[in-house]
Order: C-alpha cells, then structure tokens, then sequence
C-alpha cells in the first residue's frame, strides 16, 4: 500500500513540479497523521480531483432568499442564480427552523423547477377531443373570462329554495390555495367572493 | 400520535431529536412502527381511530390519581364553572349527549351550557341547520361565542361541586380504565400505563410536555374531538402557554396554514370571520352572531374587523351608508364544501372548475367520484406546475379502462395552464407555526408559465372590462371591487397586496401596526386582521432573516407570526396568576413590576401593561373584561376549555366512537359511531358495512394510509422528478406475516385491496412494522399503504384514495381517510370491464345498498335510527 501510495504521488509529484514538503502532502496517509483527520475520513483521504472540483454554487451571480415548496416545516433555502437560470437550491443555514437542512423532497427543488416536467404552454382539450392541442394565452385567457361568466349566470340565485336572499352563483367551484401564496389566495378568495362564488376551498379541508 | 414526524416532517424533527438528545423521552403512539417509532424511546401501537379511547384513559388516570397541575387548572382554565341541571352526558345516554335529534342526525347543544348562561342565550346556535354549518370550524381562531362570558360565572373552585366541569369530566372518562384501553385499542395495560406515568412525570411546575399530531388525527369522522382530546390532557397537566408544551399540528403543505388563515374555503372569510348566511340581513346582525354582548375577548372588536375587510374589498364604494357593501358578499346556507360539491358535478348542478395547484383525482377521498364529477363538467381549469391526472382524467384514468369515460364521450372542456414555481414569483407562505416566511424572486418564469397572482389579477381585470358599463345589479361587487394593486411589467406586485391585507389607515395612507388599530368606522381596510403587524412600519416583517445563531430560541426576527409576532401561543400561562414564572426553569414571559409591563423571551400575548392583579370593573366586555389572571384571551370566557360548552357540533367533550367502518362493535357504548358524522348516503358513494349491520367480515381488516418522505401528496411534485421517482418507485402495502401466512401473500409479489369503492393492487412487503392487535377477543389485522400513485409521472400506479368513500367529521367536513375496512387477496387485480363486475360482486355478498352505513344512531330503546340517505340520484 505505502508503495502504491508513493508511486501514484511521485507520478504527481512530476508533473506538478513540486518540492518535497508539497509531495509529502499529497501522500494521503502523511495528511491523515498530521493534518487533524486521524481516522482518514475527510480532507486526508481526497483526490486531487476532488479538490479541483468547485461547487454548482460558485458560478452564481446572484442568490435569492428562499422556502422550501413542498411541506409545512417552511425550511429556508437559498437559491443560486446565474443568466436568469436556476443553478442550484441548497438548505439556508441562518433559518432557525432548519439550520441548514432540507429533506429529499426540498432537496429535489431544483429539478422541481429546471426538469423538463415542466409545462411551459397553455393547452386545450375540446369536449369529446381526443388529443390537445396549443393555445395562445391571451386567447385562453379570453375563453376563461367567457366561460367564467357563463357558468355564474347558469347557476346564479337570486334567493334560495326559502326564498331569503343568497346573491351568489352555485354554477362554479374551486379546489387548490395549500401550496400557493398567502397574496394569491387573498386575490382567489376576493375575486370569487365579488362573483358570488362560494364552493372555493382547498386542501386544508382534506 | 397521529404523525410519522420523522418522513413527513422530517427537518422539524431534529428538534425531536435535539429534545431527547437532552433527556427528553420520546413515545410514538400510532399504528405503524416507522423511522419516527426507531427514534422514539417506546412505540405503541394502536387500532387506527382509537385515539380518543387512549387520550380519554389518559384523562381518567390523570383525574383518578389527582395528577393534574391543580393551580394552573383551577386558574386557567373552566374546571371550577357549573353546568345546567339538565346536561346529559354520555354515562347517561349510551354514548350520546343530551339535545340528540335522530331524524337531523343533529344536536341542539342549549343544555351543554355554563348554569348561569341565561336561556334565551344559550340556544342561538342552535338551529335546524345545525348539521349543514361547520359552525365550529367558522369559529376557527377565535372559538364559539358565549353569552355572558364577561359576568361572573358560577363555580366552584373547590372541583367538588358534581355539576362543576372537573367532576364531569371525571365522570365521563370513568370508563375509560387501562382495561377498557387495551380492549379497544389493543395496547397493553402496561404499555398504556408506562405512557401515562411519563406524560404526568414529565408535566408540571418544573417540566412541560409536548404532544404533536398531524392528518392521523384530523382525517377521522372524529377529527375534531381527538385534537380535543389532546388539548383536555394538556390542559390538565399545564401543558398549554408554556415553553416546551404545547399542541403542535404538523401540517403537510407549503402554506396550509396561510390558505386557512387567508381561506380558500367556503364557509370562512380572512382572519376567521364566518361567510355570512341569509340569516345575517345586515352587518349589525352578522356582527352580532360573532360575538356576543357579554363576552371577554378580542372577538368583541369584530365590527372592526368585519368593517376592514369590506373596506380593502370595495374601498371608496364601501361606506356607512350602504353598510360598507356587506350585501354584496354571497351568503352560504349548509354545506359546499369539495366532496358536496364534486357530488354536485355527477348530478350536473356544477359547470365550471378551477383546480389550482392541486390534483384531486389522485389526492382526494373516492377517486373514482372525483374523476367522475370533472368529467361531467362544461369546463374545467387546471393550473399546475406540470401535467396532473386531474387534467388527463378523459385519457388516462382507471375509468377509461372500464369504460365508464371514453374521450368521445367526454363532454368536459379542459384548459391547462402552466404555474409559475416557487422561484419564479414572490411572496409569502405561513408554515405549520403560523410564521409568515417572504420568498424572493429568484427568475423569470418562461412561457406561458405565471403565477396565480398574475392569473387571477388579470382574470379580474378581463371580467372587469367585459362587464363595464352593466347595469345588471348582480354585476355591481365585481365592478365596484377595489382592484388597483402596483403592477411592475404586467405582474401585479405581492408586497402591495400583503401591504393591504395588513392593513392601511386610509386617512394617512400609513400601513397600520396591528389589529388593534382597526376600526369600525370605515377609515381603515384590512384584509386579514389577524396580519396586521405584518407589514408594520411600511417594513415587510415576513422578510426578516436575522440569522437563527444570533437569535434566542424564540427567533422572533426571523419571519412574522400571527399574532404580532407572537410565538407561542396563550403565553400568559407561563407564569402564575401573580405574574411570576412557575419555575425558573421553564420562564419564557413573565410581570416586571418596577416598569409595569409584561416582558420575556417571547412576545407576550397579553395586553403589555394590564397588571396579574387587575380586576375589570363590573359590567365591562370585551378586551377591557379580561382579568390580569385570564391568559386564554381570545376565548369568550377567558379560559382554556376543559369542556366545550358550545362550538361542536358532536358534543361537549370527546367520546369514543367506533370509525365509520370497523370490524368491532364498540365496546364502550350502545352507539358505534358518531352519531351527527355526514355520510353522504348514495349509491355512488357506498359503505362497508360495520357492526351491528351484518356482513362486515367481507371487509375484515383495518385499512391506514399515510405518506412518505420521498414523495407530496398526489405526487405532481415529485412523481415527476426523477431523483425522487427513483426512491420510491413504486406503490406496495404492508401486511403483517402473520396475514401474509392467512392470505397467501408473498413478499414482493402483488396483492389487490378492495373495499366496496375500489380496488387498488400493490407489491407487497411483509414486515413486522404493522403488528396484528388483540382488540377485545380477536385478533385484528391492519394494513398500510402510501397514497401518492396515480396515472401519469415518472412512476405510476394505482391510487389508494380510491379505496375510500366520503364520510366526514361533522364539524368541519374532513372526510375519514385515515381508517376503513377492506379485503386483500393475492396477485393482481382484474382489469377493464371485469373490474366492475368483480366490485359488484363485493357489495352483493356484503349486501350492500345505499342504506348501508347510513343508521348513524344505533344507542338507546329505538336501537337502529333513521337511514340518512340522499332522496335524489
Ligand atoms: S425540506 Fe423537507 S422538511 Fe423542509 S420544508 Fe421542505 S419538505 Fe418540509
């Protein structure tokens, strides 16, 4: 083991030119008898590879403050940024509910948001379609608003089957708000409300 | 109990770990041995839906051995006030409360009162609509009204009286002896009794427990009561307002919390304050049935709430001469909630859907009626960060297979938008500690991808201008809404309207610095109130990060919680009735005499300067009628509730009922089940049956679910990824060997599940994770699968949601998918139209119908009740 160890480090030795105290460093077992890592688990036993290799983070030109998506722990994360793409989200280790950590899941945010399950189109299915098909957004946004205010007037009431007073639409429904943002369920929530809508609800029912 | 802390939460855990690492003991009390039982000191398995049973033999030995913290229960909460002569209890009843209504299958709970709560008060919540309310649920942060909170309430703080709620109490948890516990839940008298010594010798002057659950508990027809239950033990140990006490809901998404508090759901408005109903003709009436005239509390400022709100939805429009426009807010009259309303779609009385980051095909109990409503729909929206099965339904789902939905015949019109991610918008979520946490943009979504800010800001603003100049009356809320949040390239922008939902004086245009600033007079709007403070001093709060390390443990620079910052809830009950903490060791707010306020680690929930000593002056209300010594300050009578003398609809106090499907016939009580749970009863929604109804050995074991570390819920956001596929790829069941020997099943190899819904197949994994129980003279079988499958991502599979029917908790309408009952046979499933026939094959020999389930009330001389089933359909 001592010869192949000194074998592979006079290899390196000559090609990276160095004087004997560097080559004595680039013998691993030397490192791990002086350099505080007895066992040779940790700085001792890495490659010269390894040491070249940077972190995914290094190339950010910029970091965003951020939360975990997926559960209600709320673990923060800092996500790197370079060119307007997301290089990579790591655990952010001034969140006192987290130190640092994420779970697989928060672990997994980057692929959540740069994997190419992705969608990035509108699409359509028409009744009894069989495939979809492309639409453009401000068309769509357009048939919504049609079909919004169609389905309020088909289910409107006036007042109920007693005869008080309701004002409200029982022709349309909404499910979702859990993983949204506390600004967007305010809209969701004053919106529907002004178009008499009141089957709006969400996961924290389930 | 109720939590796999450890793979659902798994981050929030380490201060579990951190805890015993200290000496703390840790007890995992749930029916599945996981990674959070390895870490505990003891697990104790239980039949799932039992944990009322448990918690009340809890109770019993802590009342029977006088183990509770007697000076923090005769203080702080209602142990000492006397009841009315004419309250029955469940000792009484076999198992039902007086006022019990078998046609309604509902309670008029007037006789649950306090004794000196006046007649005429008392029964304004009841009414003949009581079942339909979830009136409990609108009572949400701030607990149900009660006339004649600020008076003096007879008591006797000696806990002798036998009408005084300590002996009522005692009286109805008597039964639950270690014996009773260990017929019922299949925990031994030994096991049971080494738990109740640690939580009693862990609580107290100089320790304090905690006790967490999550959906184990809610997801039952008796979710309500269980977390009553817990709330009950920790009360009487003094448990609640106190470092390291405390009831903790985990909860399992993003911004749960925030959705609640600022609510997609249909019978709350923000901060609480319940969707009006017909009944509420004005805004002084809908004010009146929130508070009462005579109560403590901050509920007693609920005009200044109310007004607010209509003042940030109609703004200049809103004012004192129209009654700020509270005419223009729908009102609700019974229950809309999800599963009657996708009920609704299969009977055509439902046109449009809106699914917003969420996939109830896969997600949500009975899949089958979930997939069957969307595609009986004029148009359905889906909004997601990926494609989802609720999108694909008319292509994909287990229906096309049988034939029940083929595309041709799928009249449904589905769009499909692409969400914007977490990166990609700002904002903010409220985690499961009700902290508010500000995320930054990080980029650009790409495409058509948006957020649901930009969504339905601009959805408002189309409808806006597609209606202008209508003079139709009924077009008058949204043209009159007050929709003019700052918009930076086309997005509108997340501070400005977190800035109004904190709250704005109008007069200054200044945003205010907490509820207390509210008024009734139309001169400030608020969208939620219990977020004001959250952008005080035009500074967002929920942007903080002072980094954790330079903080105290109460971090209160990090993030906002509601309210005003306040971290731990109720914290006046830290300390004495004299203001001083119980010990030294477990001080976290306390009275600081010489400057005459209240002080500490955390923010007090108290009034700063109202002395321990203060006593309101006779007649006052409100706020100003709170005691120095009454630290539950939201609640109408200034205590912690031993007993709930109204706001459930299921009765005072918690009572073990059997789930709606089980293989046992209760041996507590005459009634099996909850007599006021909401069954549903209709032939698309059907039950196996449960003692006394015969042919429940159909369906012979107990059937859980829960999820796993690796993936979210319905799976859209991690079924799709490939690291996480790739942990867990595929859906499997454990049995017990003991099972696997009885049924043939081989480990690794398939075994199909049916209840009379569905049938689910899975791999099979044979461990001892899942033991049998020895319930009162058998042996019962349980058996547990993840829930996250469906028909489309990385991984596939069946989803186990469709194994349930819809049955839910009759206070607020979340349906019973922790427990049912089931078969498992070996191999895999039929398929295709085989599949159909081989159900009905089921339901014949179990002899179900849509009666079935549906005789809710089985105690007392008319033993079988009325079938509570839908005429139509
Ligand atoms: S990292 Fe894991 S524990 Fe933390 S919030 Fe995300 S899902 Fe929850």
């Amino acid at each position: 083991m001592r010869a192949a160890a000194a074998g592979v480090s006079m290899e390196r030795r000559r090609e990276a030119g160095v004087g004997p105290k560097r080559w004595l460093e680039l013998w691993p077992v030397y490192r791990q008898l002086t350099g505080g890592d007895p066992l040779g688990r940790g700085h001792a036993a890495q490659s010269p590879r390894s040491a070249g290799l940077t972190a995914r983070t290094e190339g950010a030109d910029h970091v965003a403050k951020s939360i975990c998506p997926y559960c209600a722990v709320g673990c923060g994360q800092r996500v790197y940024v370079a060119d307007d793409r997301v290089l990579q989200i790591e655990g952010d280790p001034d969140s006192p509910i987290s130190r640092g950590r994420l779970c697989p899941k928060g672990s997994a945010s980057t692929q959540l948001v740069n994997g190419p399950q992705r969608a990035r189109k509108v699409l359509y299915r028409e009744p009894y379609g069989t495939e979809w098909q492309e639409l453009d957004l401000d068309t769509a946004m357009d048939m919504v608003v049609d079909r919004v205010l169609d389905a309020r007037d088909k289910g409107w009431q006036d007042v109920d089957e007693h005869g008080a007073r309701v004002r409200r639409t029982l022709g349309l429904a909404s499910l979702g708000g859990a993983t949204l943002d506390n600004e967007e369920n305010y809209l969701i929530k004053k919106l529907f409300t002004a178009l008499g809508a009141l089957q709006i609800e969400n996961q924290a029912r389930i | 109990m109720g939590s796999n802390m450890a793979e659902a939460h798994p981050v929030g855990f380490q201060w579990v770990m951190e805890a015993k690492e200290r000496g703390a003991p840790v007890f995992h009390i749930d029916p599945r041995f996981t990674r959070t039982s390895a870490h505990a000191d003891l697990h104790v398995p239980l039949r799932a839906g039992t944990d009322i049973a448990f918690l009340g033999g809890v109770v019993n030995h802590i009342l029977s051995n006088e183990l509770d913290f007697r000076e923090y229960v005769v203080a702080y909460t209602n142990a000492s006030f006397l009841l009315r002569e004419d309250y029955r209890d469940t000792e009484d009843l076999d198992g039902l409360f007086s006022g019990y209504d078998p046609e309604t299958g509902a309670y008029d709970p007037a006789s649950w009162q306090y004794e000196s709560v006046e007649e005429k008060h008392a029964g304004r919540d009841a009414d003949s609509a009581a079942k339909e309310q979830s009136s409990s649920y609108q009572h949400g942060s701030g607990g149900p009204r009660v006339e004649g909170g600020s008076d003096r309430i007879a008591a006797d703080p000696t806990l002798r009286h036998p009408r005084c709620v300590y002996q009522v109490l005692k009286r109805h948890f008597s039964r639950y002896t270690p014996e009773m516990v260990a017929r019922v839940c299949g925990v031994s008298e030994e096991v049971f009794r080494a738990v109740c010594d640690a939580w009693t010798a862990n609580s107290g002057r100089e320790h304090t427990a905690a006790l967490v659950y999550s959906v184990g508990w809610t997801q039952h027809t008796t979710g309500s009561q269980c977390i009553r239950a817990g709330a009950i033990v920790q009360l009487l140990l003094g448990n609640i307002g106190r470092p390291g006490g405390g009831v903790f809901a985990l909860r399992g998404h993003a911004s749960i919390q925030g959705s609640t508090d600022i609510p997609t759901l249909f019978n709350l408005l923000p901060g609480y304050l319940p969707m009006p109903t017909p009944e509420h003709t004005d805004l002084s009436s809908y004010v009146d049935s929130i508070r009462a005239d005579h109560q403590k509390g901050f509920w007693r400022a609920a005009d200044t709430y109310a007004v607010s709100l209509l003042k940030e939805f109609w703004g200049d429009r809103a004012t004192a001469d129209n009654d700020y426009c509270f005419d223009y807010l729908p009102r609700i009259t019974g229950d809309h909630g999800t599963y009657r309303t996708v009920m609704d779609m299969v009977d055509g009385k439902v046109f449009g859907y809106f699914l917003l980051g969420q996939n109830p095909a896969v997600g949500s109990a009975h899949g089958r009626l979930q997939r069957l409503g969307m595609a009986n729909l004029d148009w359905l929206v889906v909004r997601d960060l990926t494609m989802i099965e609720s999108a694909t339904f008319w292509r994909d789902s287990p229906e096309v297979e049988t034939g029940e939905i083929a595309p041709e015949r799928c009249r449904t019109e589905v769009f499909f938008f692409p969400a914007a991610s977490h990166v990609e918008k700002e904002g903010t979520f409220t985690q499961t500690q009700r902290m508010l946490q500000w995320r930054e943009k990080a980029v650009e979504p790409r495409d058509d991808q948006r957020s649901e800010l930009w969504f339905f800001y601009h959805l408002g603003r189309r409808l806006r201008e597609r209606l202008a100049g209508s003079t139709d009356e009924r077009d008058r809320p949204l043209l009159d809404l007050w929709w003019d949040y700052a918009v930076v390239d086309d997005e509108p922008q997340a501070a400005d309207v977190l800035r109004r939902v904190n709250g704005v004086d109008l007069t200054a245009d200044r945003a205010v610095g907490g509820y207390t600033e509210l008024k009734a007079d139309g001169t400030t709007a608020a969208g939620c109130w219990i977020y004001s403070g959250v952008y005080a001093d035009e500074v967002n709060q929920a942007a903080r990060r002072k980094p954790g390390r330079e903080q105290n443990l109460y971090a209160t620079e990090w993030g906002w919680a509601w309210p005003m910052n306040r971290r731990v809830l109720y914290n006046r009950a830290s300390a004495d009735p004299e203001g001083r903490p119980w010990s030294e060791r477990k001080a976290l707010v306390w009275w600081d005499a010489e400057h005459g306020r209240w002080v500490g680690h955390d923010v007090p929930d108290f009034e700063r300067d109202k002395p321990p000593d203060y006593v309101p002056e006779e007649g006052s209300v409100g706020v100003e009628a709170l005691r120095g010594d009454d630290p539950f300050i939201m609640q109408a009578d200034g205590k912690g509730w031993l007993f709930a003398p109204s706001g459930l609809q299921d009765g005072p106090l918690p009572t073990h009922y059997e789930p709606h499907e089980s293989p046992v016939r209760n041996p507590l009580y005459g009634q099996q089940g909850n007599p006021t749970r909401k069954v549903y009863g209709r032939p698309d929604n059907p039950s196996n049956p449960a003692p006394p109804e015969p042919h429940g050995e159909v369906f012979p074991f107990v059937l859980t679910t829960s999820r796993l570390t690796e993936h979210h819920t319905a799976g859209g956001m991690s079924r799709t990824l490939p690291h996480l596929a790739e942990l867990q790829p595929e859906l499997f069941v454990e049995v017990s060997p003991r099972l696997a020997r009885e049924r043939g099943l081989e480990h690794l190899g398939w075994a199909h599940l049916v209840t009379s819904r569905a049938v689910v197949e899975a791999r099979v994994v044979v461990t001892d994770r899942i033991p049998p129980l020895r319930v009162e003279d058998r042996v019962v079988h349980q058996v547990w699968l993840p829930y996250h499958w469906g028909t489309t991502g990385l991984v596939r599979g069946d989803s186990a949601n469709d194994l349930f029917g819809v049955v839910v908790d009759p206070n607020v309408f979340i349906q019973e998918t922790k427990v049912a009952t089931c078969d498992v046979r070996p191999g895999r499933r039929p398929r295709g139209p085989a599949l159909l026939d081989f159900l009905a094959g089921y339901r014949r020999r179990a002899g179900i119908t849509a009666d079935t389930g549906t005789h809710v009330l089985t105690a007392g001389p008319g033993a079988e009740g009325p079938a509570h089933t839908e005429e139509e359909s």
